[in-house]
């Protein structure tokens, strides 16, 4: 990954549809957005990366922060018209791993790979604790269907809990057959992949994988669409016919298949498309069946939406770090206002990150009770006869 | 002595400590634009976010002389952002607001850093039976900096030049004062940027920030009929070019009329691809336009020196949109991220003459190269540009790209072209052609206007 973005990183022309989303209504990167110094985006972060490589600039903080504010939320490879488009995210994260290398990284990123390192999670919380929200839940065992992959934020952060929870719930009246990890499970580390700490990634992966292969785990569902990203599509070493499905895609399953009887609600929902669900793995649809199964909700979009959607900031590791901090026009905020602008009573979330950065946002925009923020599985709960 | 920090520390009480940066890593970011012209660093980068924040910066960069240089994407590619003496740069972006829409008037009022993205999309969701003209540019050019320019695009034959269609300003002088221009000066409405006043916004636009600093600005809007399409015809004869745009032009049905070549692939090399813009309310009037395109190109037909290309709706779609990603693409066709054009505005006739030294230079250079013409006016100009792509890692190439640029501007003049949006070498030619006594009346203003010489030195720069 590396060679290949020092030898292509100066293709970029810095034409700036980077910073769009399709229609062009406002800018869509989202430390841009919240910065607004051209070096904040994707063009920006291009250029001074190459003169960095070349020796024009020399490390600063400045220019790591400028690197590490990147959510990779993946709308510049999205909006890109150039080829090499879809190589846009390896090759910050490619510039990445050579800060991690050289150890030049944001004091604040450090903590974070330490954090995940020491403690298996970024919050510097007990491995013995991970499971302590669980309360009983059955661990799975040989002949389970599907291991549910909590990860970090279900496990310690207090909205990600209630989400596993109420996802619990709803799978148990399903009659899924599951089981947690409880304990043992590890940080998925979706995040130190894409802060740049490829060598600890690896390490995390393959004791992951290892894990999955002493349970004999066939099929995985997650919580957290970063976990499902980088199960499904960067982890080494697993089965051929391992299955890896975020929590939305097997309701949405469940609900098309009828196995499931849910209450009349007259409840107006917009939706936020996490990007690790939908631009990394074009998972639109399926948390939209979920919603629209329940009778009399209305589903409202906000003007961004679906691959157009605007990040929550919450990206990178950001959820915990976050680098976008500060003002109005921070991403969560911004989206916020956007999301109650529909006139919608809730905004369903399915990613436990955005979960928390539109709760804080919400708050901090006296939002919080003029507009719920729901997971779609607590949604699902509530309606459940 | 007023020291950098002192200057700093004033900025940072306009716009805010988040607004104003004196890193490296905006400096050298600031310094450059994509094309060829060398790199110089500005001293301050501001964000202003209001005409009183961009007044208050104007006073202190008068009161210390310190250049300052406004600036919207630096996408004109000749360097006309760089700020050559250092300085404040004021990257007006967040300056973003559309304020008004007069339907009935057909105008529209945005902020002087709007970008051409967002006015597009306001008036597809606001005003849908309302357009403005769209360059080929990629979204993040600002409306004024088209302007600024005499940029052209969508509507260019029927309407002519973006700053033709500028319909008010305002402006900050380089001395402080904020001062309208058109009607706007005399009444609410901003329908005209002149007449029946005399027409001030001469001084502003085409001077490349060196005589104010736009910070709103009127826009003409015109009727955005519900279908559009595309014809391509297909040439390979330059020599008949000309006779073919008159003859479109002469239909008065055409919105746009835009000629590409390009070496690469090799089935585009030699052939002209001439592509006529048509629109209408209904299936009736369009077919009305496209008969009517379809016999002033009859005999063509019959002599088989112009061919119709079949295009599906898909092939189409990339050709309809605005703007135009394909423009964009260029850059990459070195694989290099680099892209720069000189793009004369000379009379159609020469189209054969430009074309064939088009592809005398780039062998002579070994450069990628393309060109695409724009038919402004009724047929009373054209826009031509030569167009080199290059690698931006590849020094040599660079060198070679820039070599063959001039040589095609130098040619352009001596062929009777006036160069676009040119850069600091090509503004040199221009003044030294220049009958003396204009050149006399522009210094005369200049100095009247800018008596410190604070707005984007290097530019316009009469000695």
């Amino acid at each position: 990954m590396q060679q290949k973005y020092v030898s292509q990183i100066h293709r970029c022309f810095r034409c700036g549809y980077c910073k769009f989303p399709t229609d062009y209504s406002s800018f869509n990167c989202p430390p841009y957005r919240r910065f607004r110094f051209e070096t904040y985006s994707t063009g920006g972060r291009l250029w001074l990366i190459y003169a960095w490589l070349k020796g024009e600039i020399q490390w600063s903080e400045h220019l790591a922060e400028i690197l590490y504010t990147c959510t990779t939320c993946k709308n510049c490879a999205e909006q890109c018209p150039m080829k090499f488009a879809p190589d846009i995210i390896d090759w910050i994260v490619g510039a990445r791993s050579d800060m991690v290398e050289k150890g030049r990284i944001p004091p604040r990123v450090a903590r974070f790979f330490e954090a995940v390192q020491g403690y298996g999670n970024p919050f510097k919380l007990l491995r013995t604790d991970r499971a302590a929200w669980a309360n009983g839940t059955k661990l799975f065992t040989a002949g389970d269907e599907f291991l549910l992959y909590v990860g970090c934020l279900g496990s310690y952060d207090e909205h990600g809990q209630k989400m596993a929870k109420s996802l619990i719930e709803v799978l148990r009246a399903l009659n899924v057959s599951f089981g947690i990890m409880g304990n043992d499970e590890e940080c998925c580390g979706n995040e130190v992949y894409m802060l740049g700490e490829i060598g600890l990634f690896q390490s995390m992966a393959e004791k992951n994988v290892q894990k999955f292969k002493e349970l004999g785990v066939k099929k995985v569902v997650t919580l957290c669409p970063h976990g499902y990203n980088t199960l499904k599509n960067n982890y080494p070493g697993l089965d051929e016919g391992f299955k890896v499905y975020h929590y939305t895609e097997l309701l949405a399953e469940l609900v098309q298949r009828k196995k499931v009887k849910l209450s009349q609600q007259k409840i107006r929902v917009t939706y936020q498309d996490p990007c690790f669900l939908g631009r990394y793995n074009n998972v639109y649809d399926e948390p939209r069946l979920a919603l629209k199964s329940i009778p009399g909700l209305e589903l409202v979009e906000m003007e961004r939406n679906r691959k157009d959607a605007f990040c929550c900031g919450g990206g990178s590791g950001n959820f915990v770090m976050d680098l976008l901090a500060g003002g109005e026009d921070t991403p969560a905020r911004v989206r916020i206002k956007e999301a109650y602008a529909t006139g919608a009573d809730i905004l369903a979330v399915a990613c436990p990150g955005c979960m928390t950065m539109l709760t804080d946002a919400a708050k901090t925009e006296n939002l919080e009770t003029k507009l719920a923020i729901k997971d779609i599985s607590q949604i699902l709960k509530e309606s459940l006869l | 002595m007023t020291t950098t920090n002192t200057i700093y520390e004033a900025l940072v009480k306009i716009a805010g400590k988040d607004c104003v940066s004196t890193s490296k890593e905006e400096r050298y970011f600031y310094a450059r634009d994509g094309g060829l012209m060398p790199a110089h660093e500005p001293d301050f980068v501001v964000l202003p976010k209001t005409t009183e924040e961009v007044q208050e910066v104007v006073r202190l960069a008068n009161k210390e002389k310190i250049p300052i240089v406004p600036a919207g994407a630096g996408l004109a590619l000749t360097g006309l952002v760089i700020p050559q003496k250092g300085g404040i740069l004021l990257d007006m972006k967040r300056m973003d607001k559309i304020l008004e829409v007069n339907e009935k008037a057909r105008y529209v009022i945005v902020e002087g850093g709007t970008t051409q993205g967002a006015l597009k999309s306001y008036l597809q969701k606001h005003h849908p039976h309302l357009r403005h003209s769209i360059p080929d540019a990629p979204p993040s050019a600002t409306v004024v900096a088209n302007a600024v320019i005499h940029g052209q695009g969508r509507l260019a034959h029927q309407h002519g030049f973006n700053s033709d269609m500028v319909s008010g300003l305002e402006v900050v002088l380089p001395t402080g004062e904020i001062c309208r221009i058109g009607s706007c000066s005399v009444s609410s409405y901003w329908f005209s940027k002149g007449a029946p006043l005399p027409d001030l916004s001469g001084l502003f636009l085409g001077w490349f920030g060196t005589t104010g600093i736009i910070t709103k600005l009127g826009l003409k809007l015109y009727p955005c009929k519900k279908m559009r399409d595309v014809m391509v015809f297909l040439a390979d004869n330059a020599e008949l070019v000309p006779e073919i745009l008159l003859k479109l032009s002469h239909t008065e049905m055409v919105e746009d009329v835009v000629i590409s070549a390009q070496p690469l692939p090799l089935r585009f090399r030699g052939t002209f691809w001439i592509m006529v813009y048509l629109t209408g309310d209904s299936d009736e009037e369009l077919e009305f336009k496209q008969k009517m395109v379809w016999n002033a190109l009859w005999d063509y037909f019959q002599s088989r020196d112009v061919g119709v290309l079949s295009t599906s709706p898909e092939a189409k779609a990339p050709l309809l949109s605005m703007p135009s990603k394909d423009t964009t693409r260029f850059a990459d066709v070195a694989k290099g991220g680099g892209f720069q054009y000189a793009g004369p505005i000379t009379p159609i006739e020469k189209f054969p003459t430009f074309i064939r030294k088009l592809e005398e230079v780039a062998n002579k250079y070994n450069v990628f190269y393309g060109s695409t013409t724009r038919l402004i006016g009724s047929g009373h100009c054209m826009m031509f540009s030569f167009s080199f792509s290059f690698n931006r890692a590849n020094p040599d190439e660079m060198a070679r790209a820039k070599k063959a640029l001039d040589e095609c501007s130098k040619f352009a003049l001596e062929e009777g072209a006036v160069l676009w949006k040119a850069d600091m070498d090509e503004q040199r030619m221009l003044m030294e052609k220049m009958d003396p006594n204009t050149l006399a009346l522009m210094k005369k203003i200049k100095q009247l206007l800018d008596p410190n010489g604070i707005m984007n030195p290097g530019n316009w720069e009469m000695r």
